[in-house]
């Protein structure tokens, strides 16, 4: 057990505390995550790329810092940012899911053409991914495109397209051999938001934001060189970008921030006199909390170190996404029991708390829960592949399965 | 940075191991939890030929001078096959409270003889984490009068050592006149505690420090506590898995059914940070001072807390089958159970956190 990074490390930490105490003035509000970034966050990214902030491991042709990888000190970059409470380098879709999978997979000339204007800011790329009939069964989605003098004909409907209304660009899975098995018939479309035959319809969730869109297709036309891998190897190129995915719901770093602001709040509000802090009952919940976030936290120094010496993350990675998800969830639904009454102030209400954002968090992390593979998907896969447990046998044919409904319903009718 | 275990430390882990799973099969197990002393000869011969006794005594008193994160690998082990030997209070706390607060005669006297085995010594400080029945006991005149309960690795000790209630350590020999002993007989039958009676007992006080070594023990305890969990935990998770894998039910096996497929996934989704935690919270005891007992304390409590669940959902995956006495998974049910309410339960615990960072005042 060494918890020392050592002393290159260790100085690589001052320049970048020194970095950010030198430049702070200059970074936008937390608004940097907004779907289309401001001038200032533009500003700021860039500032960010050149010192090697962000983009870090980006070859500097693509627009990128060019440095080797390193993983610690990727690490103390993003510890120290967050720390100080300043926004770090942008992390929309595009650079998170996108720019990866293009470095890997992409042509030479997709990586020029695309990689660093979105680094930069300014692409703003949504995902294609969901169907309303392909949610945790991605791979039975039905966006269909027929080849057509030189052209990707795309038909269907998408959803959970969040930014899809401000995006320039979409990366998007359509099936183009429809004959063929369902792994196996599938295209990764890299297309403009403004080709004719989009429509983009806001989609209203629990929260009442429209947090997400759906998007419909007809007769998008899409020239046949605009796909990333070859036609049909689609599904290989989306799960090197969904493990990008699962790993940015599943981030410590972000739990901790979560506990901190449960902490400040519960000594802030009031009841009576007291405050919220001083009533054992909720005290004895925040501490249930804490103890999860920090066995959380050194799972994550675990599975770091697990990285620095080239192993698999093995069980201890498996289990992120589903817990980080169900301890933010707790932590937001004991804010809201903290605050009592007041916790159900929302829509800008008088007298609401931090403008309604715990209720919006209680809410939208139920969301991050069903996304990026639901809770019970998890589960099948730390089961199977954590645990070495059966696979489920699959029934043949959906019609089976409709039988076998059908029978189970006489059945019940019968013994009624 | 390396976030784990040394190659010594997984040198160690798999020896103990496969030293454990020759020696402490269930059948010996269950021989064992039959007796008013269940400690098993074999095992305990075992545990020595490795040096474990010896593990947290100083080198210069004859002992392997080792960590508290050492001694977590090991706990684990031992509650993986349920060993019935004494470890949290002869091998760990007595250890250290002589080192960190023996004077040179009595480390002298006993330490040397710790790490040999020729002596072991069990030790009773559960009054300083809550009374109960009115238990506790005051030191006047140079002798100690009261009660303390739950003395940890009761059974076969030739002394014991004692927190009154300032939290001062005093140890006390077997042999001591006005000292009346009784087994306390609990759920886990593979472990032994009693409840010492004091009545102007002769004692020898350790150093008088306001109870920091008396904390240090508590932190200790909790550590190896939450790893025994840990032990017991992975092989409840393990046992689960392999069952599901081998009955059928309805023409399939039961572990291809999502319902209890889910059962496992969420016993070790919530199981596997643990480990971690265990691991962080024994390194803080040994090296990082301002974590130790934060850490101590979430470690037993969350153990607590998942262990819990991991023992119920287990035996509820072994259906009817775990419920009986046949498979033996009560053992480890039990074990866990009792890991959970020694040295304070999570709510105990918990109240502490609250105080050691601030939250509030102490009550």
């Amino acid at each position: 057990m060494d918890l020392n990074y050592g002393p290159e490390y260790d100085a690589f930490r001052q320049q970048v505390r020194a970095f950010i105490e030198a430049h702070r003035h200059l970074a936008p509000p937390s608004a940097a995550r907004a779907a289309r970034p401001s001038s200032e966050a533009v500003q700021w990214q860039k500032l960010l790329i050149e010192n090697g902030y962000t983009a870090r491991t980006i070859p500097a042709e693509y627009g990128g810092y060019g440095a080797e990888p390193d993983i610690l000190k990727s690490r103390i970059i993003s510890e120290e940012f967050s720390q100080a409470g300043v926004p770090g380098g942008l992390a929309n879709q595009g650079i998170s899911m996108l720019v990866p999978t293009l470095l890997e997979l992409g042509t030479r000339e997709q990586k020029q053409r695309w990689i660093e204007p979105t680094l930069k800011g300014e692409i703003v790329w949504c995902q294609g991914y969901s169907e309303p009939g392909a949610g945790s069964d991605l791979a039975s989605l039905k966006t269909s495109a027929r080849v057509e003098d030189g052209y990707f004909v795309i038909n269907g409907q998408k959803i959970w397209t969040s930014t899809a209304k401000q995006a320039d660009m979409i990366f998007c899975l359509v099936r183009t051999e429809p004959d063929a098995p369902k792994h196996r018939g599938i295209s990764y479309l890299i297309f403009s938001m403004d080709t004719p035959g989009i429509e983009v319809r806001p989609l209203k969730t629990m929260t009442g934001h429209a947090e997400f869109n759906e998007t419909f297709f007809t007769d998008v036309r899409v020239p046949v060189d605009q796909i990333v891998g070859a036609r049909g190897q689609g599904w290989l190129v989306a799960n090197a970008t969904l493990g990008h995915e699962r790993g940015m719901l599943g981030d410590p770093g972000a739990l901790e921030n979560r506990l901190q602001a449960l902490i400040a709040l519960m000594q802030e509000e009031r009841i009576g006199q007291a405050r919220a802090i001083d009533n054992p009952v909720l005290r004895d919940r925040l501490l249930a909390l804490q103890a999860e976030v920090s066995a959380m936290k050194c799972n994550g120094m675990r599975i770091l170190s697990n990285r620095l010496k080239g192993e698999s993350g093995g069980m201890a990675k498996l289990i992120v996404k589903l817990q980080s998800c169900e301890i933010a969830h707790q932590i937001s639904a004991l804010a809201i029991d903290a605050m009592g009454e007041m916790g159900t102030l929302y829509h800008g209400s008088p007298r609401e708390r931090e403008a309604g954002a715990w209720q919006w968090n209680y809410m939208f992390q139920l969301g991050l829960i069903i996304g990026g593979g639901t809770a019970q998907i998890q589960k099948n896969i730390i089961a199977e592949r954590g645990l070495g447990m059966p696979r489920e046998p699959k029934l043949a044919k959906t019609s089976d399965a409709a039988k076998a409904t059908a029978d189970t319903a006489r059945h019940k009718q019968g013994s009624a | 940075m390396d976030f784990g275990l040394s190659q010594d430390q997984q040198m160690l882990r798999d020896a103990v191991a496969r030293c454990l799973a020759d020696t402490c099969p269930l059948d010996h197990v269950r021989e064992c939890a039959e007796l008013d002393n269940p400690y098993s000869d074999k095992v305990l011969g075992a545990v020595q030929d490795l040096g474990i006794p010896g593990m947290l005594v100083p080198e210069e008193h004859g002992g392997l001078g080792m960590t508290l994160l050492d001694a977590a690998i090991v706990a684990e082990q031992l509650a993986y096959v349920i060993a019935p030997v004494p470890f949290l209070a002869s091998h760990v706390l007595a250890p250290i409270a002589l080192s960190e607060a023996g004077s040179e005669e009595q480390k002298a006297q006993w330490l040397p003889k710790i790490a040999n085995g020729e002596a072991r010594i069990a030790v009773a400080i559960s009054e300083t984490v809550e009374a109960r029945d009115g238990a506790g006991v005051s030191f006047t005149g140079g002798k100690l009068s009261g009660t303390a309960l739950f003395c940890l690795d009761f059974e076969g000790a030739d002394a014991y050592i004692v927190a009154d209630v300032s939290g001062r350590l005093h140890l006390v020999t077997a042999d001591a006149l006005k000292l009346e002993t009784i087994r306390l007989t609990t759920i886990d039958r593979t472990r032994s505690v009693g409840e010492l009676r004091f009545e102007q007992t002769e004692a020898e006080p350790l150093v008088d420090d306001n109870g920091a070594t008396t904390a240090r023990l508590r932190d200790a305890g909790r550590v190896i506590l939450a790893a025994d969990s840990l032990g017991a935990g992975q092989a409840m998770i393990e046992k689960a898995v392999d069952y599901s894998g081998q009955r059928e039910q309805f023409g399939r096996l039961i572990g291809s059914f999502q319902a209890v497929k889910h059962m496992c996934a969420e016993m070790a989704a919530r199981h596997e940070p643990c480990r971690s935690l265990v691991w962080y919270a024994a390194h803080a005891f040994d090296s990082i001072p301002e974590d130790a007992s934060i850490f101590a304390c979430h470690a037993k409590s969350h153990t607590g807390e998942v262990h819990r669940f991991v023992a119920r959902t287990s035996t509820e995956v072994h259906g009817g089958m775990g419920f009986t006495d046949l498979m033996g998974l009560h053992y480890w049910f039990k074990r866990i159970g009792f890991d959970r309410q020694a040295l304070g339960g999570p709510e105990t615990v918990r109240a502490e956190v609250a105080v050691l960072q601030g939250w509030i005042k102490a009550p």
